[in-house]
């Protein structure tokens, strides 16, 4: 069994704004083991981010408020800790990959000393050891030539060289924990295949865990091993990335993989869309959030919230559908044929 | 088969200093034909938008030729030529957010064009149309009167889209519609691009670097590489069988939605290879060209 790396419990987050307290995120729990990589999927404004920079303690506050739950890292919960005491653990134990990775770098710092200057500061070692360090992460990051990149500005780097070189940053002090929030979506695709590639490496060597948010489906099969589908501030459906791609359960999950065009199968009819808008999170709506955009949608779900239904011994989500009484829905057609098509070439390969 | 409706030959587009310039777009010739879907991809920095913009006469072009509709669009060229060509073709931006005037309702944001072509002057009329558009684009008539900050990202595309419709043209560049959108609301915007299109007839140049949407919406797609264009076919030609060690590579790299083949992947790493001058577009299949001196011809094709 491994080991039990972090634990988020019933996380709650508001902002407070001129027109009303946004309920950004509204109770999210999960947990994340050691080498493990879970995945973080949802659209913009569903609470993504904000959950992956609350667990860094990275929400300004004001406006922010943390207003209930726990973050409890290696059995420490981080939440009433000072800045003073968070600002050790920030690098050490997690570090953050960022998606722009022309303003995550000081264009005015040579690339070099933005690597030794976090080493420095978490670790008592001299600054002729930090640079070995540092060179040799450059290196790990498939970097050629360090010992000349070392002393380049940022401008001086390609997108995918300086994303890099931000991940070598986040390397620096061994952290056991990786946030890594859209890292690859200001990339182009053979950049971002690249740097997937990377993360998964750096992942085998050095057994860190990985948070990862994305849009990209493709991306989430691609890297992780669990995977949490967040909605209006909650996650709704949560399982390993087989659940989730091969037997998904709630009617959002559907509609973000019907939403993509299906390459393999080769079929041409109208994309299946999710109707409307997500929530106004201010006033968050009665009953299931997604009710409103849900063409499934049955009364109790206009108000009443669903709990969360365990599917399997990994695989949970948040609809009424899974409820004993609910009328089955079987999952939509193209959907199904969809998954149906991968599963049966995966079949044929395996002959 | 359908006629040309835009042909491209040996269009270059050249920055900076003439003595040394960036070849942004080196020397590429293609058709599109009525009523169809092209799609244009390739990474950043290959060409693709510059190619677009170029056709519809944001640059003034260093070489080459453009026809539409047989007309050379950047000879000389009276106000009233002008205003013709305008018409007919239109483009869709990328960002909703930075298209579109914060200080325009979205109605006067999709009438500007009656007023520089003087249609509509009728008030009723006027509105009349507007609405037309707005329901045309799935939104509603009473949204004509609210500015953009009051609409979501996916609701400003659809303004966008609406003011390219206005003036009823038959060609639209759609330069990454969707890359800034969300996935769902990604899904809502290429089924409505794909039902106007069938509507209205109109044949569209669809600029993106997501391959996966492009393959989905085009009938055609050429792939660009340094202002070039190495590999151009069906889509789903070049889906299946690519020949160009670059398009073999853009597609090695496309995650999918299926964690079964993700795990496998195997990313085919791509080494350009410097041409010389008789590399040209070879007709490799009926309709499938591909970019290359004769020795690499031959050598891919071995491979295949």
């Amino acid at each position: 069994m491994t080991k039990k790396l972090l634990e988020v419990n019933d996380l709650k987050i508001n902002f407070k704004t001129y027109a009303g307290v946004v309920q950004a995120v509204r109770g999210v729990s999960f947990e994340l083991y050691e080498g493990e990589t879970l995945a973080i999927v949802g659209e913009s404004g569903s609470g993504k981010s904000v959950t992956s920079n609350a667990i860094m303690k990275l929400i300004p506050q004001p406006p922010g408020v943390y207003a209930g739950g726990q973050i409890v890292l290696e059995g420490r919960d981080l939440i009433p800790l000072s800045e003073k005491e968070m600002s050790k653990v920030r690098g050490n134990d997690i570090a953050m990959i960022f998606q722009d990775p022309m303003t995550a770098l000081n264009p005015t710092m040579r690339v070099g000393r933005q690597i030794t200057e976090v080493i420095l500061k978490h670790k008592k070692i001299s600054s002729s050891e930090a640079k070995d360090r540092a060179l040799k992460l450059l290196e790990l990051v498939g970097i050629p030539m360090p010992e000349k990149r070392f002393r380049q500005y940022p401008h001086e780097f390609s997108g995918g060289m300086r994303q890099r070189v931000v991940i070598a940053i986040a390397l620096a002090a061994d952290p056991k924990l990786l946030i890594a929030d859209e890292p690859t979506t200001a990339l182009d695709v053979t950049i971002q295949a690249q740097i997937l590639e990377l993360m998964k490496d750096i992942q085998k060597k050095s057994k860190t865990s990985i948070i990862f948010i994305t849009h990209d489906l493709g991306v989430v099969a691609n890297v992780a091993d669990r995977v949490a589908v967040m909605y209006a501030g909650q996650i709704v459906e949560y399982g390993t990335v087989n659940d989730i791609f091969y037997n998904p359960k709630h009617p959002y999950t559907w509609g973000l993989l019907g939403s993509m065009p299906d390459l393999k199968n080769n079929v041409k009819e109208e994309l299946r869309t999710i109707p409307g808008s997500p929530p106004d999170l201010i006033h968050p709506p009665q009953g299931d959030a997604f009710a409103p955009r849900n063409e499934f949608a049955m009364a109790i779900d206009y108000e009443m919230e669903p709990p969360m239904f365990q599917v399997s011994e990994t695989h949970y989500a948040k609809t009424w559908l899974l409820h004993p009484d609910a009328p089955k829905i079987p999952i939509p057609e193209e959907i199904a044929r969809r998954i149906e098509g991968y599963l049966k070439e995966e079949q044929d390969d395996g002959k | 088969m359908a006629n040309k409706l835009l042909e491209v030959k040996n269009l270059k587009q050249y920055f900076g200093s003439p003595n040394n310039p960036i070849k942004a777009v080196d020397g590429i010739s293609f058709d599109i034909y009525e009523g169809e879907t092209l799609g244009l991809v390739g990474e950043s920095g290959c060409g693709k938008s510059t190619t677009g913009r170029s056709i519809i006469r944001l640059y003034d072009i260093t070489d080459g030729e453009i026809l539409f509709k047989g007309k050379n669009i950047h000879a000389g060229k009276s106000r009233k030529e002008l205003k013709e060509f305008n018409r007919e073709m239109q483009m869709i931006f990328q960002d909703p957010y930075a298209s579109l005037n914060p200080r325009m309702t979205a109605g006067e944001a999709i009438s500007e064009g009656f007023d520089i072509h003087g249609l509509y002057k009728d008030k009723k009329e006027r509105r009349e149309h507007i609405g037309n558009l707005l329901e045309a684009v799935g939104l509603n008539r009473e949204h004509a009167n609210r500015y953009a900050h009051e609409f979501s990202g996916g609701q400003r595309q659809r303004i966008g889209i609406a003011r390219a419709l206005s003036l009823n043209p038959s060609f639209i560049i759609a330069d990454e519609p969707i890359s800034a959108l969300d996935v769902s609301i990604q899904a809502q915007v290429v089924n409505l691009l794909k039902r106007i299109q069938k509507e209205r007839n109109l044949t569209y140049l669809f600029i993106a670097h997501d391959l996966s949407m492009v393959k989905y919406i085009s009938d055609r797609i050429a792939v660009m590489y340094r202002g070039k264009i190495v590999e151009l076919g069906e889509s789903d030609e070049i889906y299946n069988n690519p020949i160009h060690p670059y398009t073999k590579s853009l597609l090695s790299a496309v995650p999918l939605p299926d964690p079964l083949t993700e795990r496998v992947r195997e990313r085919i790493p791509y080494v350009h290879e410097e041409t010389d001058e008789s590399a040209k577009l070879h007709e490799v299949l009926p309709k499938h060209f591909v970019y290359g001196t004769e020795s690499q011809m031959n050598k891919w094709n071995k491979r295949r």
